[in-house]
Formats: C-alpha cells, sequence, structure tokens
C-alpha cells in the first residue's frame, strides 16, 4: 500500500526551462512531463503512452533528447530543459524544424509532433545533412499514427535545408 | 477570381502554427485546476461484483469523493443508450456508466474517484477493495459460436444479430457454376490506437445553470444531446467542445462513453471542474477495439473468371456490448463487393459476444475485412484458372457506363447501395503502369537469380464515404472583413480549418487568410452528426460551399444597391465587390457587412456608416426586409440523397527471406480516386496515414487475449505499431472522377489508404510462397509455419510465376479447401 504522506512530501526544484528559470516546490514522484505540462503550465509537451515508448513527451535536457514521462522531475535539480515551445526562433517565429513540418505536411493531428520536433532538432545538431536513410533512422523512436511518417521524413530533410540556410536563428 | 484561387491548391495548413509551436489546446491541457478522476476499472474478463469496500480509501488526503453504481440516480443508473438500433440486432446489450452487479470484459470501470490530481486519485483506487465471484469468461470467435457459456445470461448463443442480404440466388449460380473456389479466412483484432487517448474536462457554472463540457470527441453535438438526456438537463443549458483532438480513427465516434457522463455529473455534484485523462492502458482495455471476423466464402464463376455467384456467411466479434450496433458487420458485407459485379450475392453474419473490450468502427469501419474477402476470392479465382490477377479483376469491373449502378442491397446509411461514379478500368491501368504489373516477371527472375524471392500483389477497393443524415455549415462576414465560418462536425487532423476555409474563400472571393474556421463546438454550430465514414469534406465542405453562396448572393445585392448596380453585373474579387468590367465601381465586403446590419448606435467608425443618418435607405422600405435578417450571414444544410463511393487499388512488391521469414516491402503503389480534390497535399495525407495503418494491420498489429480474457499486449511496447522504419515509400497517383450527387463533386478520402492493406499484403506474400495466405496480420514466425506446413518442393510448392495450383494452407484456422464444381 502507498505511503501517500511520504509521495507527497514536497522537494524544490529549480529548472532553466525555455531559457526560464523556474523554481517549484514539487513531490517526489512528480514525472518531468507532469511538471512541465501542469505545474509550469508548458502543455505543448504531449504524454502518449507514459511507458517511453511512443516518444511524443520528448524533451531536450542539457541538449539531449529524453522521454520526459520515464524522468522524475526532481532528479533534474539545475538542468537546462527545452520544450517544443522553446523550439521556435527568437521572435515568436517558427524555427527550422517547425518550419519544415508546415512546408512538408509534416503532422496531421498535430499530437504526437513535439517529440519528434524536439527529437530531430537535437538530431540536426549532430547531423546537421542527413542522407534520407538518416532521417528516417532518426525518427525511428517516435510513434505517429496520423501521417504514415512520409512527410516527417521530408521534414526533417526539408529542416536541415533550412538551418543550413538560416544558421543562428534559433533561440535554442 | 484568380487571385483567391485556392480550391485544388495544396496549399499549406492554416492550424498548424499553433499546433508546431505547443499552442495547441487538447483536452489535457484545460482545466488546470480541475479535480481529477482515475477508475477502479475490472481486472477480470467475467464476474459478479460481490461487495465493494472504499474504507481504506477514505483517508487519503487530496480525495475529493468516491462513486460507484449505487451512488447513481435517474437515467444516470440506467444503462448506457444504443447508439445505432437495427431490425437484426435483436440482442443489443449496452453496458453500465458504472459496473452493476457484473463486469463483462477487462478494464470495465467500477469505482470512480475524483482527487486533487491523478496521484493521488490513483492512491485511493489502489486501496478500494473489490469483491468478485468469477464467471466463466468467453473468449474468441470459436468459444463465442460454441456457446458453451454466455456472455449474457438472456442472450441465447452469444448472438447479438444475425442477418442476411441477398441478390438473386447464389447457393443455386454457384452450385451450376463451372468452377467454384471455397475460402476460410479471418482477420484478427486490432484498434484506432490515436496517439491522444479520450479525455473528459467538465466545468458547471452553478449561478448559470449551464454546463460546458470538453471532450476528445468525433460527435460533439451528439455527446450534448446525450449528457442533456442522462444528466436531465435542459439542451440549451448544455455546450460541447471537442478541442484540439489528437487523432481519433473511429474510436472517438462512440459515445458517449461512461466517462463523458460522469465527468460532467461530478463536476456538478462537486461544484468544482473535473477532468479524466485516460492513460494508454486504459485505452487500450476500456475504448473499443475492431476487425476481428471470420469468413466463410464460395464463389462460382465461368471460365473466363467472370462471377456467377457470391456467398459469405461471417462470423463478427463484437466483444461485451453493442452500443454502436452492429455496423461494422454491414460495411463488411455491403462494401465487399469492390469495384465487381458479383453475379448472385448472398452474405450472412453473425455478431456474437465475447467476454472482451467493445469493437466499434476504426479506419476503414468493417471494409478491410470486405476487401479482404473479395480480393482474397479474385487471386484463387485467378489461380484457379490461371490467369493474371489484374485480368480477373478487370472481366469482373462495374464498366463506367454502366454508373450509376445499383448493387440491389442496403447500406450502411440505411439508403439503397448505389454507386454514383467511377472509372475502374482506368485506374487499373494507372497503378499497371505505376507499379510496372507487366515487368514484374523480369524483376522476379532477376531477384531470384541472386537468391531473393519476391511477389507482387494488389486490391481494389470501393468505399462508400460521405453518409447522411446532412452536416450544416455557417458563414458571416464581420465588420472587419474577417470571414467567420462554423461547422458542427469535428476535427482529428484531417486539416479542415484549411480545406473549409479554402472552399469558402474560394465560393466568396475572399482571401484565405481572412477566413476562420470553427469545428466541433455546439456554441458556434448546434447542428451536426460527426466526422466519421470519410464523410467530412464531403458533407460540411459542401455545407459550407451552400451557406457562403447564401451569403454571396446578399452581398451582391446590398452591394447591388449601394452600387447602383445590378447584382447580376458583380463580382467579388480578393474581397472587393466590384461592377465586373468598370475599374473603381467597387465596394469592400467588410462594408457592405456593415450595411447589411441597420444601425441605431454607432460603437465604432465602421458601424457609423450603418446607422440610421448615414445609410442610403429607400424610406418607403424597412430597413430590414420582411424575407431577410440583418447581418452578411448564412447557414445552410447539406444531405445527400445516398453516399458517394470513391474508389482505388493498391499493389505491393514484398521480399521475403528464405531463411528467417521476413517480410519486407519494397514497393507499395496507390491509384486513389475520390472525386474533386480540395487539397491534394491534404489528401495525400490522408492516404499515407491509412497506408501506414493498413501495414500495421497487415504485419503487426493484434489483439492478444488469453482464454481468460486477459489483453496480453495492452502497451505500446507489445502492441506494435509501426514506426518509420517499417512504413514504405508510398507512391500515390489520383484519378478524378467527381460526384454528381453534390454541388463540389468531392468523395470522401478518410479512410481510403487503409481498406486494402491487408488483401493487397496477402496477395503478395502469397505470390512470393506460392501458398495460400488465409490469415492476417502475419508476422515472420506464422509464415515460417506455414511453409513448414506446405507440401515438401516438387509436390506444389512453387516460387515461379502464378501457374500451376496453389496447395491449401494446412492448420486448424484456416483449410482453404478448394472444390471444382459440378
Amino acid at each position: 500500500m502507498t505511503d501517500t504522506d511520504a509521495a507527497e512530501r514536497n522537494h524544490p526544484v529549480t529548472m532553466l526551462v525555455n531559457g526560464v528559470h523556474r523554481s517549484a516546490e514539487i513531490p517526489a514522484r512528480r514525472l518531468l512531463s507532469d511538471f512541465l505540462r501542469h505545474d509550469l503550465g508548458l502543455t505543448g509537451t504531449h504524454v502518449g503512452c507514459e511507458h517511453g515508448v511512443c516518444g511524443a513527451c520528448t524533451v531536450l535536457v542539457d541538449g539531449r533528447p529524453i522521454r520526459s514521462c520515464l524522468q522524475f522531475a526532481v532528479t533534474l535539480d539545475g538542468a537546462q530543459v527545452t520544450t517544443i515551445e522553446g523550439c521556435t526562433r527568437a521572435d515568436g517565429e517558427l524555427g527550422s524544424v517547425q518550419q519544415a513540418f508546415q512546408d512538408c505536411h509534416g503532422l496531421q493531428c498535430g499530437f504526437c509532433t513535439p517529440g519528434f520536433v524536439t527529437t530531430i532538432t537535437a538530431f540536426l545538431d549532430e547531423n546537421p545533412d542527413p542522407t534520407e536513410d538518416e532521417a528516417r533512422e532518426a525518427i525511428a523512436g517516435n510513434l505517429c499514427r496520423c501521417t504514415g511518417y512520409q512527410n516527417i521524413v521530408a521534414s526533417v530533410l526539408r529542416a536541415a535545408e533550412l538551418a543550413n540556410g538560416s544558421a543562428g536563428q534559433e533561440s535554442t | 477570381m484568380s487571385g483567391t484561387r485556392v480550391f485544388g491548391e495544396p496549399i499549406a495548413r492554416r492550424e498548424d502554427p499553433r499546433l508546431l509551436s505547443g499552442h495547441g489546446r487538447y483536452v489535457d491541457d484545460i482545466g488546470q485546476g480541475a479535480l481529477e478522476v482515475a477508475f477502479v476499472r475490472s481486472p477480470h474478463a467475467h464476474a459478479r461484483i460481490a461487495g465493494i469496500d472504499v474504507t481504506d480509501a477514505l483517508d487519503v488526503e487530496g480525495l475529493a469523493a468516491i462513486y460507484t453504481h449505487e451512488d447513481l440516480t435517474g437515467r444516470m443508473a440506467e444503462p448506457l443508450p444504443l447508439l445505432i438500433p437495427h431490425a437484426a440486432l435483436t440482442h443489443g446489450r449496452t453496458q453500465f456508466a458504472l459496473a452493476k452487479d457484473e463486469v463483462n470484459h477487462v478494464g470495465e470501470p467500477i469505482v470512480m474517484v475524483v482527487a486533487r490530481d491523478r496521484y493521488v486519485a490513483e492512491d485511493a483506487c489502489d486501496r478500494i477493495r473489490v469483491e468478485y465471484e468469477f464467471l466463466p469468461p468467453v473468449v474468441g470467435i470459436e468459444a463465442a459460436r460454441a456457446a458453451e457459456h454466455l456472455v449474457h445470461d438472456d442472450v441465447p448463443g452469444n448472438v447479438a444479430a444475425h442477418m442476411v442480404q441477398e441478390v438473386g440466388d447464389a447457393p443455386a449460380a454457384i452450385a451450376a457454376a463451372p468452377n467454384v473456389v471455397t475460402l476460410e479466412l479471418e482477420i484478427e483484432r486490432s484498434a484506432s490506437m490515436p496517439l491522444e487517448g479520450k479525455g473528459v474536462h467538465a466545468r458547471w457554472d452553478a449561478d448559470d445553470r449551464s454546463l460546458r463540457v470538453y471532450t476528445s470527441t468525433q460527435a460533439s453535438t451528439s455527446v450534448r444531446a446525450a449528457i442533456a438526456a442522462k444528466l436531465e438537463l435542459a439542451v440549451d443549458r448544455v455546450d460541447v467542445v471537442a478541442p484540439d483532438v489528437g487523432g481519433g480513427f473511429g474510436v472517438k465516434i462512440v459515445h458517449p462513453w461512461p466517462e463523458e457522463l460522469l465527468i460532467p455529473w461530478t463536476a456538478i455534484r462537486l461544484g468544482h471542474e473535473v477532468k479524466w485523462t485516460e492513460d494508454r492502458r486504459e485505452h487500450f482495455v476500456s475504448s473499443a477495439h475492431e476487425r476481428g471476423q471470420v469468413q466463410r466464402i464460395r464463389a462460382g464463376f465461368d471460365d473466363d473468371g467472370r462471377l456467377l455467384g457470391f456467398e459469405i456467411v461471417l462470423w463478427h466479434d463484437n466483444g461485451a456490448y453493442t452500443p454502436y450496433g452492429i455496423i461494422v458487420p454491414i460495411v463488411t458485407t455491403t462494401q465487399l463487393l469492390g469495384p465487381y459485379k458479383p453475379g448472385a450475392y448472398r452474405a450472412e453474419f453473425y455478431s456474437l459476444y465475447t467476454n472482451t473490450l467493445i469493437v466499434t468502427p476504426y479506419r476503414g469501419a468493417g471494409r478491410p475485412q470486405g476487401c479482404f474477402a473479395m480480393e482474397r476470392t479474385m487471386d484463387a479465382i485467378a489461380e484457379r484458372l490461371g490467369l493474371d490477377r489484374t485480368v480477373v479483376r478487370e472481366r469482373n469491373f462495374i464498366q463506367p457506363d454502366e454508373m450509376p449502378y445499383d448493387h440491389g442491397l442496403i447500406f450502411q446509411d440505411g439508403r439503397p447501395l448505389i454507386y454514383d461514379s467511377g472509372d475502374y478500368p482506368a485506374a487499373l491501368e494507372k497503378l499497371k503502369k505505376l507499379v510496372g504489373w507487366d515487368e514484374f516477371e523480369e524483376y522476379r527472375a532477376a531477384a531470384r537469380a541472386e537468391g531473393r524471392r519476391v511477389g507482387i500483389g494488389m486490391a481494389c477497393y470501393v468505399e462508400g464515404t460521405g453518409v447522411g443524415p446532412y452536416e450544416g455549415g455557417f458563414v458571416r462576414v464581420e465588420p472587419d472583413g474577417t470571414v467567420v465560418v462554423a461547422t458542427g462536425l469535428t476535427t482529428q487532423g484531417q486539416g479542415h480549418q484549411t480545406v473549409f476555409a479554402q472552399v469558402v474563400a474560394e465560393e466568396l472571393g475572399v482571401p484565405i487568410d481572412r477566413v476562420v474556421v470553427t469545428t466541433g463546438d455546439t456554441r458556434r454550430f448546434k447542428y451536426a452528426v460527426g466526422t466519421f465514414a470519410s464523410r467530412a469534406a464531403v458533407m460540411s465542405g459542401n455545407a459550407v460551399a451552400l451557406a457562403a453562396r447564401k451569403v454571396r448572393e446578399k452581398a451582391l445585392r446590398v452591394a447591388g444597391e449601394a452600387l447602383e448596380a445590378d447584382p447580376r453585373d458583380l463580382e467579388i474579387v480578393d474581397g472587393m465587390v466590384q461592377v465586373k468590367g468598370t475599374p473603381g465601381a467597387d465596394i469592400p465586403l467588410s462594408t457592405v457587412a456593415v450595411l447589411s446590419n441597420p444601425l441605431r448606435y454607432a460603437f465604432d467608425e465602421e458601424a457609423k456608416r450603418a446607422t440610421q443618418f448615414s445609410a442610403p435607405a429607400d424610406p418607403d422600405k424597412p430597413p430590414v426586409a420582411d424575407d431577410d435578417e440583418p447581418g452578411l450571414e448564412g447557414t445552410d444544410y447539406y444531405s445527400p440523397p445516398r453516399s458517394t463511393f470513391a474508389n482505388g487499388m493498391h499493389a505491393a512488391i514484398v521480399e521475403t527471406d528464405p531463411e528467417t521469414a521476413e517480410i519486407t516491402i519494397l514497393r507499395y503503389c496507390v491509384v486513389h480516386d475520390c472525386g474533386t480534390l480540395i487539397n491534394p497535399r491534404i489528401v495525400e495525407g490522408q492516404i499515407h496515414g491509412g497506408v501506414a495503418q493498413g501495414v500495421g494491420g497487415a504485419l503487426y498489429e493484434r489483439m492478444v487475449y488469453d482464454e481468460a480474457g486477459q489483453l496480453q499486449n495492452a502497451s505500446f511496447m507489445d502492441f506494435l505499431m509501426p514506426y518509420a522504419t517499417e512504413v514504405p515509400v508510398i507512391e500515390t497517383d489520383h484519378l478524378e472522377t467527381p460526384s454528381p450527387l453534390n454541388p463540389l463533386g468531392l468523395k470522401g478520402a478518410g479512410e481510403a489508404g487503409v481498406i486494402p492493406g491487408s488483401a493487397v499484403l496477402a496477395s503478395a506474400i502469397e505470390d512470393a510462397e506460392g501458398f495460400r495466405i488465409s490469415r492476417m496480420p502475419i508476422s515472420p514466425s506464422e509464415l515460417h509455419h506455414l511453409r513448414e506446413s506446405q507440401p515438401p518442393p516438387g509436390s506444389g510448392l512453387r516460387d515461379t510465376g502464378r501457374t500451376g495450383s496453389v496447395p491449401a494452407t494446412g492448420g486448424q484456422e484456416a483449410t482453404n479447401e478448394e472444390v471444382t464444381g459440378t
């Protein structure tokens, strides 16, 4: 039986989320996904399976993609976190990965999309000029039920093209 | 109207910037201060509830309320509605919002817990003890047919429905045919599985005595009606909004879900906003599945391969309850006809109860199973006669000059099954070219020389789309020139904010960026049916077009008075009403909107123009004529006489590994005809998504129940949906035969891509392997076992061409005996 009192004892946590310092007192069991969505109100991060398989909840922690539904928020005290809201440009316009998705019709219902955008953002940091096969492999850990992935693969390539043409405009 | 030409163009979606920047608004994004709900759900497939003890849960800090069926009163205590009654559904049964006395599948809700947040609600659920008396579970079609045990005591034989439709005397036609094939086929369960599960948020305004409910539904107007009825509220006190919805694919057309009633019910009782967000395991065990069928087919045909008679008996597993009636097997038995003339036809189905999750439409809604039945038969006929598979199909096609074609059956909308249009021979030609059908044998030979085993397959379908009864559209030009559009049906990713804006921009002659579309919000449009059966573009597309035409007519009339011109000489270009061929003689549509609403009071500069001392007016006429209304707005409805019929054909080339039996799709080609295209890019996206689900259904996805009725793979770890690496590159080509049934010539596109998936891949795998494929999905290990069960090489197993005989697949699940008729 769960010890409710212990579970609900709060702990302070501070993170740099999309460039902004955010602090909160939260229970140890609060998942990063719930912390971002419900404590910070950043509802752009979506939860599709709660067991780390679908990738919809992917956010960047210190630049690396992680599944926020598998991580307790208190374990990330002091971390830098980038969510889909932080993938826009400094002027608020769509970032290159986001723009690529619109250009290529890479989304339909949009629920899985934030996880793809963050995953691709991290991927293109490591591999700015991928082949089509590399692009497909890069998104092979994220589930989408709407698009059949055709246009997401195209979006990866388009994002690389956009980023290479406008380097330095990303706020992230 | 060249300046505003957007209809038919592959423009980028207008909803994307919002969704891409994290500013979508899905149900769980709403109501951050809401209390949250978790359920105690049955862990058993079939049991009596002997007792519920909530004592231990009561001292959980943050608990707000616990409810069981005993707490429900009035109509909330009654079973949920049976949404689609049918005379053949003699034993329809629906569940209670919270189980009363008995549970009939794992996942059925028994206790509702409301608490500060979901974590606390689940803590309380963990402390609730339910005592069960076990009953024998009925799992699978075989057990349901055997009826050794019953799901519902008062449903003999577990038969919910038994239905026969026939045209002519099929048994006699088959008996008299020179050739007969018999097939036994099976398709397993899968599910819609949208990435966003269900969710409900309810807010009761006690002062106003009004309720606003957000729900991830495909049918907000009907949810509204259901909530009002069940909660015994006046309909006008209830509004239901489908906000951004993270995919539907059919499962969210079912309503009211228990949660859609319970969440508003408890929000009213607690005087606090309440929400419930379904988790993935809940979605697996307490939403809905589809597809599972066992089919027995007999087809008689002449020596050219033309069907003389076709008979199918199918057993459909409807799960524990029948809230959505028998739509799925009705669709299977009417849509399996595809583009063909079947000769005499007889379809009989049994819809059977099992102690498993309910079965309701999933994209395709019975069509993939029907397509599988007919296309497997076409391949069997080709095999029997040694004919090319495309030739057999072509010989059975309904020809373009036979349209409209009446099958003599009743479709799922209760209307005659009459195909409106289509050019199947042209589509087949396109497909053969696209995939290189006639060159495949060279490719096969070259592959064989490298030790590779490849096969090609194809399948055709016809899809009834745009079923009635109606949808409506509302269009209003605001005084600032914004064009507000609303329709009642809902959106789950189909890009309605773009395509309906394209329709209205074109009809009205305004720039598309001035058009704002709202869907699925009963505050904005109260009459609607819902989004299903590939009907949104057909129904609401035409409805908003008709509404825009009304607005255009009024705009020309009002502008004609202002410009002192005959309305017939006016046109609207880029939001300006102008006299054709007379530059300068024009008036902005925004001004026409102002003039359309005679005002007494000016609240801004624009409004001033419509006040009584400013606006030009005939002093002898009332400011608003008897047959007119204030405002530049219009509402209209589109209600078709019957469905439109889209069609398409898919072909695939597969490679099967001789050692590991791994199945790889090398090419996947689609030719598709959904009439006039509003936005080709969005249509293509729909096809892509459908094909991916078709591939999933053919090679990966199945719901694995054990004999106790436990779903063994209720997670994304174990239920295998395709990732990017499992979906092949999809090559598409379009054909456009506009529907004569509606003003825009549209047919639906939503389900098209998924329908032939299992049929086309079974065809290709069969071609590669040389033995009959009768059961889908097929995994490498199943293919390996099929290989093992074949007669040794030299006694029939062939890996060349499509001549010679195909040996039957052994095993209990598929006998596939072929018999030659007398």
